[in-house]
């Protein structure tokens, strides 16, 4: 079975849709007053810093970003091999009351997003818990949508979907043939 | 990254890699036990044993804490509470727990090598949690945790442990870990305290406490464990602490930024004063905080690993 590599966002697609992200998450909550956002580890956490540097260049003001590892609330603890690597949870604001956006770079089957919502919530009672994904590529197994899509990408299952945001910046599909 | 056992009973058993993996995972897991909700549902499930033949408060509500954070269901057993006092063998007891399906049985015995005799008629993970003078490994491991948070790495650290290396598992747990992590160890007590052919295990001996501490970035101190002693090491407490006590005095000869560390429970007066114990170079409740993350690393990896069937 071969692969062929096919880029969908260069580095001026993703700028362009984290900028309408941070623009509509603004819009959405009338502002940046109670807003914090949370990154998925691992590929939401740069994405999560990168919507609020662009949230601080067009408000001017910083929102509080914290960083959640949805190892330990996993659905598949009990049916895996080994256990995955865990690493921490970094979330030192009082998510009470406040209007929480988690951020997560791939949007597949939910399960992630799930886990990160019951996790989230036994940090605190946030006042609403919205979902900021860079791409949407579907086949979701659970009830879960995104409010906040940079953009929908229709795959299959085999495919993989690489979103790159650290020096390169650029989101691939991997598609196998034959 | 994985164990590659199915049991944890030795720091002699583990590599370098394995070490820093439950280190690494216990660092993450830190975070657990500040929140206000203190549990997370990962061991959701699993059933974990305490089985203690031998005294403890900080092993067992360690491990008991530990598993409950983790969602595990947790049942302690202690010897004056279990058959072996109506004469069951601790085979039979193993083989009697193991047809109930607990996932992790943690074993503290006051014969050395129960543990691992245990391991090897139970399909269940075993953890060892002291088995008599032979290893004490979550202690060591706790220990490296702690200080690997305060100096932020181990290797190249001098290491003093003083006290009766010869009756304790906590001193020789940490002296394979220190040394495989790249720590060197120095040992200090009365020589009949000091085993024979110590050297081999790649620690140096001083017989005076001055010459441990001198430079040292950590001073371990150990208990003085009178139930382990068949007839006097030493003459008197009195004269043990005047000889081998950390005191201020001694204190101030060492580092400035020396850690004091102690696996309890303290002697007072003893072995270490009480204004070093309670003093600003002291971690000793650090230990214990730390303890619990390290117990909570070893359930998650060890209830993971089970299910690769990896022996």
């Amino acid at each position: 079975m071969t692969t062929k590599r096919l880029n969908i966002l260069d580095s001026t697609g993703v700028n362009r849709a984290i900028t309408r992200l941070s623009h509509e998450i603004i819009e959405s909550n009338k502002g940046v007053a109670n807003l914090a956002l949370v990154g998925i580890r691992s590929g939401g956490v740069i994405l999560s810093q990168m919507i609020a540097e662009r949230i601080k260049e067009i408000e001017g003001v910083t929102v509080p970003v914290g960083i959640i590892d949805i190892t330990l609330y996993r659905d598949d603890l009990s049916v895996g091999t080994h256990h995955p690597t865990l690493r921490s949870t970094e979330i030192d604001f009082s998510i009470d009351d406040r209007v929480i956006v988690l951020v997560d770079d791939v949007l597949y089957t939910g399960r992630t997003v799930r886990a990160a919502m019951d996790e989230l919530i036994d940090f605190g009672r946030p006042k609403m818990i919205k979902l900021a994904v860079l791409v949407d590529r579907g086949h979701r197994e659970l009830p879960i949508k995104a409010d906040f899509v940079g953009k929908n990408i229709p795959t299959s299952r085999n495919d993989v979907i690489k979103a790159k945001l650290d020096e390169e910046i650029a989101v691939d599909i991997i598609k196998s043939i034959g | 990254m994985q164990l590659k056992r199915k049991d944890v009973l030795a720091i002699s058993d583990l590599d370098k890699d394995e070490i820093e993996f439950i280190l690494d995972t216990a660092q993450s897991l830190v975070e657990v036990s500040a929140r206000d909700i203190k549990k997370v549902p990962a061991l959701r499930g699993k059933t974990v044993i305490n089985l203690f033949f031998e005294a403890s408060t900080r092993t067992r509500t360690s491990f008991e804490i530990a598993g409950k954070r983790m969602s595990a269901d947790v049942i302690n057993i202690s010897a004056s509470t279990s058959s072996t006092t109506k004469g069951e063998t601790l085979i039979d007891t193993a083989k009697n727990l193991e047809s109930m399906s607990p996932d992790i049985i943690v074993v503290r015995h006051s014969s050395s090598g129960a543990p691992a005799r245990m391991a090897e008629v139970v399909a269940s993970s075993v953890i060892n949690a002291g088995d008599g003078c032979h290893e004490h490994p979550s202690q060591a491991l706790l220990d490296m945790l702690t200080i690997r948070q305060k100096k932020g790495k181990l290797e190249g650290l001098r290491v003093a442990i003083i006290g009766d290396i010869s009756h304790s598992r906590v001193a020789r747990s940490n002296i394979y870990g220190l040394i495989k992590m790249g720590a060197s160890v120095v040992v200090a007590g009365f020589p009949t305290m000091i085993p024979v052919g110590i050297e081999k295990m790649g620690v140096h001996v001083a017989y005076n406490i001055e010459e441990a501490i001198d430079g040292a970035d950590i001073i371990m101190m150990l208990r003085i464990q009178k139930e382990r002693m068949d007839g006097a090491l030493f003459p008197t407490d009195r004269e043990y602490s005047i000889m081998f006590g950390l005191n201020l005095k001694r204190l101030a000869t060492a580092k400035k930024d020396v850690l004091i560390m102690h696996p309890g429970p303290i002697n007072r007066g003893v072995e270490i004063a009480p204004e070093v114990a309670d003093g600003p170079y002291s971690v000793i409740l650090d230990q214990v905080s730390n303890g619990v993350a390290v117990r909570m690393a070893l359930l998650y990896i060890l209830s993971g690993s089970q299910q690769g069937g990896s022996i």
